[in-house]
């Protein structure tokens, strides 16, 4: 049975949390038919052919200029009445963690949230979970017809299988809903959010005091716009960093390839956060800080010597 | 303003989370396992007591899902300042979200709310969906994961935080908001409080959730980390670290 995947668009323009949720509909066989709501043609939906994608469906309204959470949940539900999918995936984004438990909801489902597994077993869809800050996982067997699932950005990276997908443009009659967004006021130009980043380089207490993020801001800088600077609860609380920049469990969970956690101790709802990061690099001055326990690689001392010192090396690198 | 606020009784994050013998919980007793009121939830029952203070009359009405141990998490809202409590009791809360949502949708229908508020997620579950879901069931407009609200009347700004920017968003009241860090700063119980939320009516109806859709295989501890290295002390282990990123992890 077909995998509807369910993709987003910002400002007319495909955004790349998209290819991951493709790449993770192909798993499960049966084909996979990408759905995107946009008031008009979307730039790079046919991306979702490169990831996998059999059939790209672009569902307009000019209710859809913005995020409409009603429009978009009656739109995408409507769909999924008529498609008769065996799974409906979202990302569990900003965007899709507001709107996969609308959709679900109109089609009688919950959703299995924040996923960084899943499989199909026989007949069956088979998820993994974290849960309890990341200090278990919770498998779970998926027994509603369609099962409604999201998964956990940066967890499932994009693989391509080109593909030749046709493409479909349907204009949809939906209300516009009694939520509307007035405005996105957008983080300045060239600010990478830390939910999206490749590479986080985060500052906790040990950075002394805010203006110090400056030397984490330069080591991200000599990335070449890949990587974004992260923080701390400690650092987010005292008003140092703005709470959107915060990893943890009262900020955002994040699984970039490289984490870089500098003056961080590591506590549990840090963790939380960034266990599941593909790399994690620890610079602190206590050698028995609890990051030093779930880092990869760590390096033990002053970090106003060591952090300048690797955005030498790094700016080495790609200069 | 009348107001409810849906809150849940999770395992603080500091506990160790021992997994029972049956490998698909969690071991409560044999665990040692410390329970607080979830810390989104405290946004949210903030929110409604400052709402209810500012409007200068209301009731703030607190909803909880759980054990009978789930008392003494709706006492501690109501020593913040609610004034009620329910609490719907089941021994297990249902691992399918939609199950939690019925029972709380069928329990909430049975009065008229100009707000009824949730945490954004349960540090728990990090289902962030109870909110949304409730929403649906009742056909009402519902914003996640509020950082900033503004209400005049029956019209409400609120505010969200998405990837690399923030959403503004207009609603009309009634509605179900799901509350982020940053909508406020959650007071602490003073004794006072304490004392009196004591004397506070707390409702116990019982409840028989579904079995619902999603069944648990497996609670496992996450797969070790490979043992990490400390590459050196000070900007001399540097150059090594840069090697072991390019050649060993291969991430630069």
């Amino acid at each position: 049975m077909t995998t509807l995947a369910v993709l987003e668009q910002r400002d007319g323009v495909l955004r790349k949390i998209s290819h991951e949720v493709v790449t993770a509909a192909h798993r499960l066989g049966g084909g996979v038919e990408a759905v995107v709501c946009a008031a008009g043609p979307v730039q790079g939906v046919d991306q979702a052919a490169r990831f996998g994608a059999d059939k790209i469906v672009t569902l307009t309204s000019p209710a859809f200029a913005k995020y409409a959470p009603e429009a978009y949940a009656q739109a995408l539900a409507d769909r999924a009445k008529q498609g008769g999918y065996r799974t409906i995936v979202f990302a569990a984004s900003a965007t899709g963690k507001d709107l996969a438990p609308r959709v679900a909801a109109k089609l009688g489902v919950g959703v299995a949230a924040d996923l960084t597994d899943l499989a199909t077993d026989g007949d069956a869809l088979v998820v993994t979970r974290p849960v309890y800050a990341g200090k278990a996982l919770l498998k779970v067997k998926v027994k509603s017809l369609p099962a409604v699932v999201s998964l956990r950005p940066n967890v499932f990276t994009p693989v391509e299988r080109p593909k030749t997908a046709t493409a479909e443009t349907v204009a949809v009659n939906v209300p516009a809903g009694r939520v509307t967004v007035r405005e996105i006021k957008a983080a300045p130009a060239g600010t990478l959010d830390v939910a999206e980043a490749q590479i986080i380089i985060s500052g906790g207490r040990g950075l002394k005091e805010p203006a110090n993020f400056k030397v984490l801001e330069e080591l991200a800088r000599a990335f070449g716009g890949r990587a974004a600077v992260g923080a701390s609860r400690a650092v987010v609380d005292a008003g140092w960093r703005a709470h959107s920049d915060q990893v943890g469990q009262t900020g955002k969970t994040v699984s970039p390839s490289l984490y870089i956690a500098v003056g961080i101790s590591g506590a549990i709802q840090h963790l939380a956060g960034m266990r599941t990061s593909k790399v994690i690099v620890a610079i602190n001055k206590d050698k028995d800080a609890p990051i030093f326990k779930v880092a990869d690689y760590g390096v033990v001392g002053d970090l106003f010597e060591i952090v300048p010192k690797l955005t030498d090396e790094i700016r080495k690198l790609h200069g | 303003m009348k107001i409810a606020v849906c809150i849940k009784r999770v395992p603080d994050s500091e506990t160790r989370v021992k997994i029972a013998a049956d490998g698909k919980s969690l071991d409560e007793a044999g665990g040692g396992v410390k329970f607080v009121l979830n810390p989104y939830d405290e946004f949210a029952v903030e929110e409604a007591l400052r709402r209810k203070e500012k409007a200068g009359t209301g009731e703030v009405s607190v909803i909880c899902l759980g054990p009978a141990a789930a008392q003494e998490t709706i006492r501690t809202a109501l020593a913040m300042g609610a004034d009620r409590g329910v609490l719907l009791q089941a021994d297990k809360i249902p691992i399918d979200p939609f199950e939690t949502a019925k029972l709380i949708a069928a329990e909430l229908k049975g009065a008229t709310w100009d707000l009824i508020l949730f945490g954004r997620m349960a540090i728990d579950d990090y289902n962030h969906q109870v909110g949304p879901l409730v929403a649906e069931l009742l056909g009402l407009p519902c914003v996640s994961a509020v950082s900033h609200l503004d209400i005049e009347g029956t019209k409400g700004v609120a505010e969200r935080e998405i990837e690399g920017g923030i959403e503004v968003v207009d609603f009309p009241l009634p509605a179900v908001l799901t509350a982020d860090k940053g909508l406020n700063e959650p007071r602490y119980p003073a004794l006072k409080g304490i004392m009196a939320a004591k004397k506070k009516p707390l409702d116990v109806k019982p409840v028989q959730p579904g079995a619902g859709t999603l069944e648990i295989v497996a609670l496992t501890p996450p797969p070790d980390r490979k043992e990490g290295k400390i590459v050196g002390e000070g900007p001399g282990a540097v150059g090594e670290l840069v090697r072991l990123l390019r050649e060993e992890a291969k991430v630069l």
